[in-house]
């Protein structure tokens, strides 16, 4: 609570505490940097047991996650005209990096989602999480609100042609986030609700009237990507694995390290995808309530920071980075609980591997940079 | 031209305010969904959940029950529990595959014809199991490769029980033999209590018993991965696991006497043939050989294709159970019971003599019934008919008695029926009746019974059929005048853990009633004349007990009407079975038995002595003397036989208290009741 007195302290009487002084300087919000390391320790502590007690599995997690910082400290400091400026160009060599990264993967006759940089393995899918609402926002400053249907189409394909290239990857769980990314954009600008209704309806008819158009073994899969658990040995082994894993969590758990189906690998993918699944196993329903909860802090600190910024463009990238992060958690909390059906995304900041964590805080970065440049006009 | 929009700053941060909330509100919903969703699953679904976590975590593995042993009467151990030796392989701890086959085949431990499909058998199981590659090594071999060990990592000698007959055939066809669990045995056993097994109780005593020999199952849990491989730790922590101990099987007590019984196996050793020995006054089998027999241990080790094509091809039909399965015609062993109907039914005095001039004819038929033997007796009673077998005798007292007499008479006495003896597979035999032939022919000309198919009935030939079982029961039936006992070969079960011996009571069967003293005492005396001064005399010199007994010889194909049988000129697999009954000692018996020979010829000469040679192993002490009778085993004593040897009164009692359908008419006029007719 020391932090609220200096947020709107500060603006009166410009009394600056020791922390909040280091806090204003590095131009980063207090309550969502406390929030976001109270998950990633959390994180840790979890991965831990995950992995089989793999202290090299921490040790990598930890550098990623300090590049992760790195990257959002740096993010946080650059005026937000700059990011302004560089979206476009950043949109473009995302554009460009995926086109390579498909050309190498068609003659190297194997799909592949990265380029080699030699130290580091870098996706372009995933600065295309952050270019895609960038570009969408920058769109959509100038124009008035709601967007009118040309802007509307011509944002649709701005967002599908990268959602296409990293779908063709193939990446659907990337692809599906980034269009959510950018379409967090547009229903943020004010897309009538009316117009929702409608796309919602066509996309209804259409899924109708491809499904009466598919052959059985057609239909028989898409049923199986709905409801894994019509196929226990296949798709359903990690959604039936995972529910075992979290019903006999109980209330309280089994202990941390003492999660059967985890530390005994019944489960699959559990430091990855799966991890929610130990948490649940190991910590019971009191550890999962209480992750959520870290989660839904984190996500309401940074929509209040996205409706304090004072241009559309920060309003509508900060709001999409700030609502992303929860669809995040959602899909993937979802999937393993069996709400939802099985896609590849991570649990943010507690899932191990890839460079989604970089992603994710570069992403935290450039929230906290929109608001703490705001022009605080006198009182 | 439309109107131009302006941005309106107020309105559109007004906008994202309101999309905001409601972000923020869609966001509380979508929580609250989730954790419904885990409240369903962690608390309400939970035992649900708990339940299949344990499942996979655990698993149970059988630890396999020790079987019980087999001891005979005298406590001599039959069937028994030896360690079988087998090679094991664990393939991700072998570092060289092929290398280390190829090692094997050097050491002459596994054939080179066999490497591809080891290989293939290896690949196919996970990395972690041990996979059996050589069953059944063999002391040397064990020794082989212990010396040579070293060279061999991820190899591993591993034992496990497995049934072993130290005496091998001796007494096989009542003990049976372990086997191979069948696709037939999983039908009617748990596989559960099977689990950790692989062999199975398969004929005999094995078989009937199968289940207090089998013993309970105990079981060890052990914590198993996602691989299936067990693992001693789960994460940081090492669960605890129950393990339940076995319970071994009982061991089962026969009442065979081994000693007996491998006298009698070696009387018939190079002959087809039985020997049934029972307990007139419990139904104690006291031996049951069927030769030739077989190596039970073959079954138990795991026969091979070869060996067992073998036994199955022999002529000899080693796997043929004769004693049980094999029904022949009883020949001349009717006699004593048709003697005793002939008695009960008072169409025959005893005292009268008849004359046997070699041949019997039917009033009415132009069929002349001959002595078996050839030759003739002349004049014979009833004690002589017995004793010197006197076919034209009880030619006539069969077409006297008549069919339907002569099957309600005998049916007591076990013909026609299983004898009921506690180990399965045993064959009924037929005892053939006016009702039985109208059924089992096709031919409505057939189905009629002809009289002179009631006069072979009189000699034990025609339809009639007996196992070894049957016979020596009905001789036993005599023996104790009457009383009946299911043969058992089983008289206790004993706890091994506890040593509590409990007893099998002897099972009593419907006895034969309505029949006098008087005429049992004369069949019995009939039947001591055969061994001193009739057909066996041969066998009852020297005797320090009295016997009482009957030959018989069962044609194995008719003789033509007036030709001449002559054993010699027979194919031998063609001669006549040859047959003895007796008992022993004749005034208070404790042994009844049957002596099958197959194509022994006349039975006199064949299963007579080897009959002898069983009574006296088993009545005979070392000193070569009577040995004191024994205190019989559970059941209450045999009622005294002194009434039985006493004279009876002249006067028979004329009054029948039995109201039963085999009750005997009342007498009609003796004169008139044999025709025995001249030549």
């Amino acid at each position: 609570m020391i932090y609220e007195e200096v947020t709107s302290a500060s603006r009166a009487r410009r009394t600056l505490t020791g922390a909040a002084r280091v806090l204003s300087a590095l131009k980063i919000d207090g309550p969502l940097v406390v929030g976001l390391a109270l998950i990633a320790v959390y994180g840790l502590i979890v991965l831990y047991s995950a992995s089989g007690q793999n202290a090299g599995t921490i040790v990598r997690t930890l550098m990623r996650l300090i590049l992760g910082t790195v990257a959002m400290l740096v993010l946080a400091r650059v005026n937000p005209n700059f990011l302004r400026r560089t979206s476009p160009w950043l949109y473009a060599i995302g554009i460009v990096l995926l086109l390579v990264v498909a050309a190498i993967g068609h003659i190297g006759m194997g799909a592949q989602r990265w380029l080699d940089l030699g130290i580091i393995r870098f996706q372009p899918s995933e600065l295309m999480k952050l270019a895609v609402p960038m570009m969408c926002a920058w769109c959509l400053q100038e124009r008035p609100l709601p967007p009118s249907w040309l802007t509307l189409g011509l944002l649709t394909g701005m967002i599908l042609v990268p959602v296409g290239l990293v779908a063709m990857q193939p990446d659907l769980g990337t692809a599906a986030l980034i269009a959510i990314a950018g379409g967090l954009v547009i229903i943020l600008a004010g897309l009538q609700v009316r117009v929702m209704a409608m796309l919602a309806g066509m996309a209804a008819i259409g899924a109708w009237f491809g499904w009466s158009f598919m052959h059985d073994y057609q239909r028989k899969r898409v049923l199986t990507f709905l409801d894994p658990q019509t196929d226990p040995l296949g798709a359903g082994y990690h959604i039936i694995q995972s529910q075992i894993a979290i019903g006999s969590g109980g209330v309280f758990g089994k202990g941390w390290m003492n999660g059967s189906q985890a530390q005994l690998e019944f489960l699959p993918e559990r430091s990855t995808d799966f991890i929610f699944a130990v948490v649940g196993e190991e910590f019971g329903l009191l550890g999962l309530t209480l992750l959520l909860l870290l989660y839904v802090l984190v996500v309401s600190r940074a929509i209040y920071l996205a409706t304090q910024t004072q241009d559309t463009f920060a309003r509508l990238l900060a709001g999409s980075l700030a609502l992303t992060f929860f669809v995040y958690v959602f899909i993937n909390a979802g999937m393993v609980t069996g709400l939802l059906p099985v896609v590849g995304v991570p649990l943010p900041l507690v899932s191990y591997g890839g460079t989604s964590v970089v992603t994710l805080l570069a992403g935290f970065g450039i929230l906290m940079a929109l608001y703490s440049h705001r022009k605080l006009v006198g009182s | 031209m439309p109107a131009v929009r302006i941005k309106d700053h107020w309105r559109e941060q007004h906008l994202f305010d309101q999309r905001a909330l409601f972000a923020g509100a869609l966001i509380a919903l979508l929580t609250v969904v989730l954790l419904a969703r885990l409240f369903v699953l962690q608390v309400l679904r939970h035992d649900y959940y708990a339940e299949l976590s344990q499942g996979n975590r655990v698993r149970t593995e059988p630890i396999p029950a020790v079987r019980g042993l087999i001891l005979d009467r005298n406590a001599e151990v039959i069937a028994d529990n030896q360690p079988a030796y087998q090679l094991e392989l664990v393939p991700e701890e072998v570092p060289d595959l092929k290398g280390t086959l190829k090692g094997l085949v050097a050491l002459a431990l596994i054939r080179s014809e066999d490497l591809d499909e080891l290989l293939r058998t290896i690949r196919s199981r996970r990395s972690f199991d041990s996979v059996p590659i050589r069953l059944r090594m063999s002391d040397e071999d064990v020794a082989r490769f212990a010396v040579r060990r070293f060279e061999f990592p991820g190899l591993d000698i591993k034992t496990r029980q497995t049934r072993s007959y130290p005496h091998r055939d001796l007494a096989v066809h009542a003990l049976g033999y372990v086997g191979a669990i069948s696709e037939q045995d999983l039908e009617r056993i748990d596989p559960a209590a099977y689990s950790g097994t692989t062999l199975i109780g398969k004929l005999g005593v094995e078989s009937a018993f199968e289940k207090p020999l089998h013993g309970t199952n105990g079981l060890r849990e052990i914590l198993v991965n996602a691989q299936g491989r067990s693992v001693a730790r789960q994460g940081a922590f090492i669960p605890s696991l129950r393990t339940k101990a076995p319970t071994a099987g009982d061991d089962v007590l026969l009442s065979l006497d081994l000693k007996v019984q491998r006298v009698a196996e070696e009387a018939l050793r190079g002959h087809r043939g039985a020997v049934v020995a029972l307990d007139p006054n419990n139904g104690d089998v006291i031996a049951l050989a069927s030769m030739p027999g077989f190596d039970p241990n073959l079954f138990g080790r795991g026969i091979t294709t070869a060996e067992f094509g073998v036994l199955q091809n022999d002529i000899d039909r080693p796997l043929f159970n004769r004693a049980l399965r094999g029904a022949y015609p009883p020949g001349s062993t009717v006699k004593p019971v048709i003697a005793l109907a002939g008695l009960t039914y008072h169409v025959v005095d005893p005292q009268q003599r008849r004359f046997c001039a070699g041949v019997f004819h039917l009033p009415g038929s132009a069929h002349l019934f001959r002595e078996g033997k050839g030759g003739k007796h002349g004049s014979v009673d009833l004690e002589d008919a017995i004793a010197r077998s006197c076919d034209v005798y009880f030619y006539g007292l069969a077409d006297v008695l008549g069919v339907d007499r002569i099957a309600a008479f005998m049916a007591p006495f076990g013909f026609g029926k299983p004898t009921g003896i506690d180990i399965g597979g045993e064959k009924p035999g037929l005892l053939p009746s006016r009702q039985w032939k109208a059924k089992a022919f096709a031919r409505a000309a057939d189905r009629a019974w002809f009289p002179g198919e009631t006069v072979n009935f009189g000699i034990g030939q025609g339809y009639l059929s007996v196992t070894p079982l049957q016979l020596a029961h009905y001789v036993s039936v005599i023996a104790s005048r009457g009383k009946v006992w299911k043969p058992r070969l089983v008289s206790g079960l004993r706890d091994t853990l506890t040593g509590r011996l409990q007893r099998i009571p002897p099972v009593p069967d419907r006895e034969v009633t309505g029949v006098d003293p008087e005429d049992w005492r004369r069949v019995v005396k009939g039947m001591i004349g055969a061994t001193t001064r009739g057909t066996a005399a041969a066998i009852g010199a020297h005797a320090a007990y009295s016997i009482a007994g009957k030959t018989g010889t069962a044609q194995v194909f008719s003789v033509g009407q007036n030709e001449k049988y002559n054993a010699k000129d027979v194919e031998e697999r063609l001669r006549d079975h040859s047959w003895f009954i007796a008992f022993a000692p004749a005034e208070a018996p404790r042994i009844a038995l049957a002596v099958l020979e197959e194509n022994g010829g006349w039975g006199a000469s064949a299963a007579a002595p080897i009959a002898r040679k069983v009574m006296d192993a088993y009545l005979l002490g070392p000193d070569g003397k009577l040995k004191p009778a024994p205190i019989p085993t559970g059941a209450p004593a045999a009622p005294p036989s002194k009434k039985q040897l006493e004279p009876t009164s002249p006067s028979r009692p004329p009054e029948q208290k039995q109201a039963d359908t085999r009750t005997p008419p009342a007498p009609r006029a003796r004169t008139t009741a044999l025709s025995v007719s001249a030549p």
